[in-house]
């Protein structure tokens, strides 16, 4: 029993860490804090829904979807460079748009998947062992997806786009041009975050349009612990912790679940998470104040006196 | 006109011009009026990146002239394809590592030993220093230095100021140089202008600018304008 719902959190957690991994772009390698994903990742999961249903092949349809994100994603690149609205508004204007596509896309506001062919029943056809067929899938897929976006990242293009969001004014004066690195950036992300939906939809085996809602908060709470666990900004372990990141959120929310927390409330214990992370810096400064002021005053004092 | 292989650099009072005329030749602002040419080609309305192949810079901020999070060699290898296309090859490999090593040695800072450190690791001296390495690869027909060592302690901007002649003279390249230092505007390049409320009111160049001192120059400019050179940031050296 215990073993079961193990599995199934690191399933999820797998499954959630391409999410996590296009929120990480924007937000870490970009400085960019795009909004999209709440969009991008439910619009995944309807086009590969209704592809699915519609009887195409379901990996073709898992493309398609990544496909559909990235033009996502570009469009909010677009809104914000060439027409200039700031990037959080920019990303909110294609999450609300997309809401409305989505429900055009699939026509109503759930698709059940159940009895259709899925990714993991064309694999399970193949005879592959039921038991760990998930958990295997994932696992090969988020790796795969890993070490092409740290090779992506590596490559001229890939550094080109890290040095945007590091540095705009110098990778501009090198000759970068940063809108079309930001449109590239952002379309790269919210593909894998489509990519994400397609395979949740697929592996809980529905789609609903709400279920974008919260999720750039469970993307940014599983990069954040990830820089906890794996503390270095060399890329490749950077996405390795972006992954554990999001199976060690999963266990937490198991867990919390296990203690009695309703699901409902999950979200708010998510956000608090994530605000108690990024507030660490100015909480421990605004508790500390106190202690450093009296250190400096000893030490004051003690330079006095061997004066 | 600045002519080919020339060394130019540039004093003024506080609004003068100084960085506005650098920012147009950049291509960070564009002229209301005018235009701005390079080796014959009308840049005047060319963005900054269309314009990288041509002109190098190096900035006030060491901040702003490196990435902080990217490793030396990574920032680098950015600059190796000043305005060319960037693909899908990796950015980094054995060859470029050993140039990256050899060009870094150059410096003197013992950087080549530190390939894989990140930039926000080095001091403003190292950052400047390897802003200027970068400013410089892949050949740009025009090099800014816009007040470089402004943020450096004495030595360290003596350094830079070494490392900048030693390269200007290895690949003859043509500089326009903005200061507030008045030494180092006679110290350093061939030509130096002053300039007040947008125009150029003095241009120094070949035995006059050699015989010239600070003092000089103060009372010229006094003569010209009919003011006193004020900039709070003027640097005197008593």
């Amino acid at each position: 029993m215990w073993l079961n719902i193990l599995q199934g959190t690191i399933e999820q957690g797998l499954v959630f860490s391409l999410l996590a991994m296009g929120v990480y772009l924007p937000f870490r390698i970009l400085d960019f804090p795009d909004l999209t994903v709440e969009g991008s990742f439910p619009l995944g999961a309807s086009v590969a829904a209704v592809l699915i249903i519609h009887g195409v092949n379901p990996f073709l349809a898992t493309f398609i979807a990544f496909l559909a994100g990235i033009l996502a994603g570009m469009t909010t690149g677009i809104i914000n460079t060439k027409l200039k609205i700031s990037g959080l508004l920019a990303g909110i204007l294609t999450m609300t748009s997309l809401y409305s596509i989505n429900l055009r896309i699939m026509g109503r506001a759930n698709i059940p998947l159940l009895r259709e062919t899925t990714i993991l029943t064309v694999i399970k056809a193949w005879g592959f062992p039921e038991r760990y067929l998930s958990l295997i899938i994932f696992t090969l897929i988020v790796l795969l997806v890993k070490f092409l976006l740290d090779y992506f990242l590596y490559t001229e293009i890939g550094m080109a786009l890290r040095a945007t969001g590091d540095s705009p004014v110098m990778i501009e004066s090198l000759g970068g041009n940063t809108d079309h690195l930001k449109i590239l950036g952002l379309g790269l992300a919210n593909g894998l975050v489509a990519l994400s939906g397609a395979l949740t939809c697929q592996y809980q085996g529905f789609t609903d349009v709400g279920m974008g809602i919260g999720m750039i908060v469970v993307g940014l709470a599983s990069v954040i612990i990830g820089e906890v666990v794996v503390r270095t900004s060399k890329i490749v372990f950077a996405t390795l912790g972006v992954i554990v990141g999001s199976v060690i959120y999963r266990l937490a929310i198991a867990i919390a679940l296990q203690l009695g927390f309703a699901p409902t409330d999950l979200k708010i214990v998510t956000a608090v998470l994530v605000i108690l992370a990024l507030g660490a810096p100015s909480l421990r400064k605004f508790m500390i104040q106190d202690e450093f002021a009296e250190r400096l005053m000893e030490r004051g004092v003690s330079d006095a006196q061997t004066k | 006109m600045v002519p080919e292989g020339d060394f130019i650099t540039i004093i003024g009072s506080n609004g003068a011009g100084k960085s506005t005329l650098l920012n147009l030749i950049a291509g960070t602002f564009f002229p209301e009026a005018g235009t701005v040419e390079i080796n014959g080609k009308d840049v005047t309305h060319w963005p900054v990146y269309k314009r990288a192949p041509l002109v190098g810079r190096v900035f006030q901020d060491p901040l702003q002239g490196t990435a902080a999070e990217m490793t030396i060699e990574e920032n680098l290898s950015l600059a190796v394809k000043r305005g060319q296309r960037r693909g899908l090859r990796l950015g980094l490999d054995k060859n470029r590592r050993a140039e990256f090593m050899r060009l870094l040695s150059l410096l003197e800072l013992g950087l080549e030993k530190r390939l894989d450190c990140p930039v926000k690791l080095l001091s403003g001296g190292q950052r400047q220093a390897l802003t200027l390495l970068m400013a410089t690869i892949g050949q740009p027909q025009l090099l800014l230095l816009d007040e470089y060592t402004a943020a450096l302690d004495p030595k360290t901007a003596q350094q830079i100021m070494a490392i900048t002649d030693r390269i200007v003279k290895e690949h003859q390249l043509t500089v326009l140089m903005v200061t507030h230092d008045l030494k180092q505007a006679l110290a350093m390049g061939k030509r130096t202008i002053m300039m007040d409320r947008g125009e150029i009111i003095l241009d120094l160049k070949g035995k006059e600018r050699e015989k010239i001192t600070v003092n000089d120059l103060l009372a010229k400019f006094a003569a010209k304008s009919g003011r006193e050179l004020t900039d709070d940031r003027i640097l005197l050296h008593g």
